[in-house]
């Protein structure tokens, strides 16, 4: 389309100006492309009406915080540069907009349909590059288990759980837990480092080794622990209450009734 | 003691032993609950109505019939359910039901036993005194003369030179003993002082080994970290990986709070620090983006990553030890040396160089 234009105001003054936007959106995304490992990649186009209507939605519901032209302010962070997967994951999932402040944002409800979060996503990543929505390619959950557990462990498992199953930070702030998750929340968590969460960016992680970690996790997800009742996979504290609470319980029950006459 | 209290210790002691003997610091209370003795023996419903009696034996026979009927069922499972190679769940299903099946059998010979003992067979309570350990007065007199005759015919008392070379010999045959306790094992020299770390060493990435370049860390991002050429499988790989774990993190090079002497550590906000804790050696690596706070799961102790990882809370009581980083002519990350002090909880000797 855009070569037919070309063709069609090849004398027009405004020919040059073209040119050079055309020149400069190759060499922009040819850089993009290049840099792929540390910048956004699959950033994809926007029309002006997604970005107006993005714009529209952010401005009655985010800008409070967020400053009106998501700069932030003293109550929240600046979003320019975050990328649109941050908007999709923050909000998809429910935590944005926040409903009060606190040590971190609770999963909730969504608040807006996906054309909605689509088009602030388009608006907050028309402002900055970012990291972009995740290529759904690698989001098939096809790839190595082994592979990614290994990876789970050594990078995620410290707060989130071998299992997957979250566990508590600092100051009332957690880990939240992983088994209900989808493969786009958790690829975008990697990419983005929402809240708390440190960032797993494409050199560190690359997108197949991302794949791995969400191929493992949903196999938790959708197989359940061969070893028996995993009680929350939450650990010693969970298993240590039930063995000395219920298990000793039963004991002590059973002791009194074997030195109880019978009637 | 009031004569009151000592004429009551007298009646007290003598209702419980016939033999006199001294109080010491014994307390005893003069409002302490009084015996109740025995309970009066109560009618059991199963010797008063045939009808409670016929439903006892009928309950110990179920209880009976139920461990049979366990047993079958653990017998059945075993073929039922059996392991098939690569198929944990089948591992599951038969450990469960076998399981369940034994447990069945041995509660239903348990319970059924103890039910038939407290219902049916004969429930005459039978009380019997205790003693006193103190034996009699002839016995402990003839005690007293074996000792004394065993004294004077071997001269123990009075051969003093045997007595005190004896003494000398059973103090000092333990001792080769002791010594050679220190030969167990191979000399710990000072491996406990270094790591795997070497100036040049590049940061590579747990466990894939793939070098660090610089300008893959972005702010905000961490990496676990291992020396470049480690990998599994060699000689002490986990022993010397235990030992030089590291975490990568790069944050705003304004937040960083830098001694002088460590300036030269960091390269454009990314630091590295051991992840093994101060406190009792656990990975520490629950990192927090904004915060910049390394927590360790095991104890809680907290790390401040931007103030050199002091402690901000919990038992540990050292910074985790950093290592100094710069990068080479490839922009890849490498380490300038070892770290400067040795990594991990304190030990014996830590201090001495």
């Amino acid at each position: 389309m855009i070569k037919k234009k070309i063709n069609g105001m090849r004398r027009s003054p405004m020919a040059l100006g073209i040119v050079l936007f055309a020149g400069l959106l190759a060499v922009g995304t040819g850089y993009t492309a290049v840099n792929a490992a540390v910048s956004p990649k699959g950033q994809a186009v926007h029309t002006a009406e997604e970005i107006a209507l993005g714009k529209k939605l952010f401005l009655s519901n985010c800008s409070s915080c967020h400053g009106k032209n998501a700069e932030g302010t003293a109550n929240a962070p600046s979003l320019i540069g975050v990328g649109e997967a941050s908007v999709d994951f923050q909000v998809s999932t429910g935590r944005m907009p926040g409903a009060a402040s606190g040590p971190q944002l609770e999963v909730k409800p969504v608040q807006f349909n996906e054309e909605q979060i689509a088009a602030m996503a388009a608006y907050i990543g028309s402002l900055a590059d970012g990291p972009g929505i995740p290529d759904a390619a690698y989001l098939q959950a096809n790839g190595d288990p082994n592979i990614g557990g290994e990876l789970f462990r050594i990078n995620c498992a410290m707060c989130h759980n071998a299992g997957g199953a979250g566990g508590a930070l600092t100051e009332g702030k957690y880990a939240p837990n992983l088994m209900k998750s989808s493969a786009k929340t958790i690829y975008e968590a990697m990419v983005t480092g929402p809240q708390n969460m440190p960032v797993f960016n494409d050199a560190n992680i690359t997108p197949e080794e991302k794949n791995d970690i969400i191929t493992y996790l949903t196999y938790l997800q959708n197989n359940r622990s061969v070893g028996g009742e995993e009680l929350g996979n939450l650990g010693p504290v969970v298993e240590g209450l039930l063995a000395w609470l219920g298990l000793l319980g039963l004991i002590v029950a059973i002791t009194v009734w074997l030195g109880a006459k019978s009637n | 003691m009031s004569e009151d209290s000592k004429d009551l210790v007298k009646q007290v002691d003598s209702r419980y032993s016939e033999h006199e003997y001294e109080t010491g610091l014994r307390v005893i209370h003069e409002d302490a609950v009084k015996d109740p003795g025995l309970e009066p023996h109560r009618v059991r419903m199963t010797d008063q109505s045939v009808k409670h009696e016929k439903n006892a034996v009928r309950q110990v026979t179920l209880l009976f019939v139920v461990s049979m009927l366990g047993s079958a069922f653990a017998l059945y499972s075993y073929f039922a359910f059996p392991i098939v190679l690569g198929d944990m769940n089948s591992v599951r299903l038969n450990t469960l039901f076998l399981g369940l099946g034994i447990t069945f059998g041995l509660f239903g010979i348990g319970v059924g036993a103890v039910h038939w003992a407290k219902t049916l067979m004969p429930d005459n309570e039978v009380s019997e005194e205790r003693h006193l350990t103190r034996g009699s007065d002839e016995k402990r007199a003839a005690a007293i003369e074996i000792i004394n005759l065993a004294n004077q015919e071997s001269g123990f008392s009075r051969r003093k030179l045997i007595r005190r070379t004896l003494y000398g010999a059973l103090a000092l045959f333990p001792l080769p003993g002791l010594i050679i306790f220190g030969d167990l094992g191979p000399s710990v020299n000072d491996k406990l002082r270094h790591t795997a770390w070497r100036p040049g060493t590049r940061l590579a990435r747990d466990p894939n080994g793939r070098p660090i370049k610089a300008s893959d860390v972005t702010i905000g991002s961490v990496y676990h970290v291992v020396p470049e050429g480690l990998m599994p499988g060699e000689h002490g790989y986990l022993e010397e990986k235990a030992k030089a774990a590291v975490l990568l993190v790069r944050v705003d090079p304004s937040e960083l709070i830098e001694t002088e002497e460590r300036a030269s550590w960091s390269y454009q906000g990314i630091v590295a620090y051991s992840k093994i804790c101060t406190h009792v050696g656990c990975p520490v690596a629950l990192y927090e983006q904004h915060t910049h706070h390394l927590l360790c799961p095991c104890h809680q102790s907290t790390f401040d990553l931007v103030d050199g990882c002091k402690v901000v809370f919990g038992p540990a009581t050292r910074a985790l030890p950093q290592l100094p980083i710069t990068v080479d002519a490839e922009g890849y990350l490498i380490a300038q040396s070892d770290f400067h002090e040795p990594v991990g909880p304190s030990f014996w000797d830590r201090s001495v160089k």
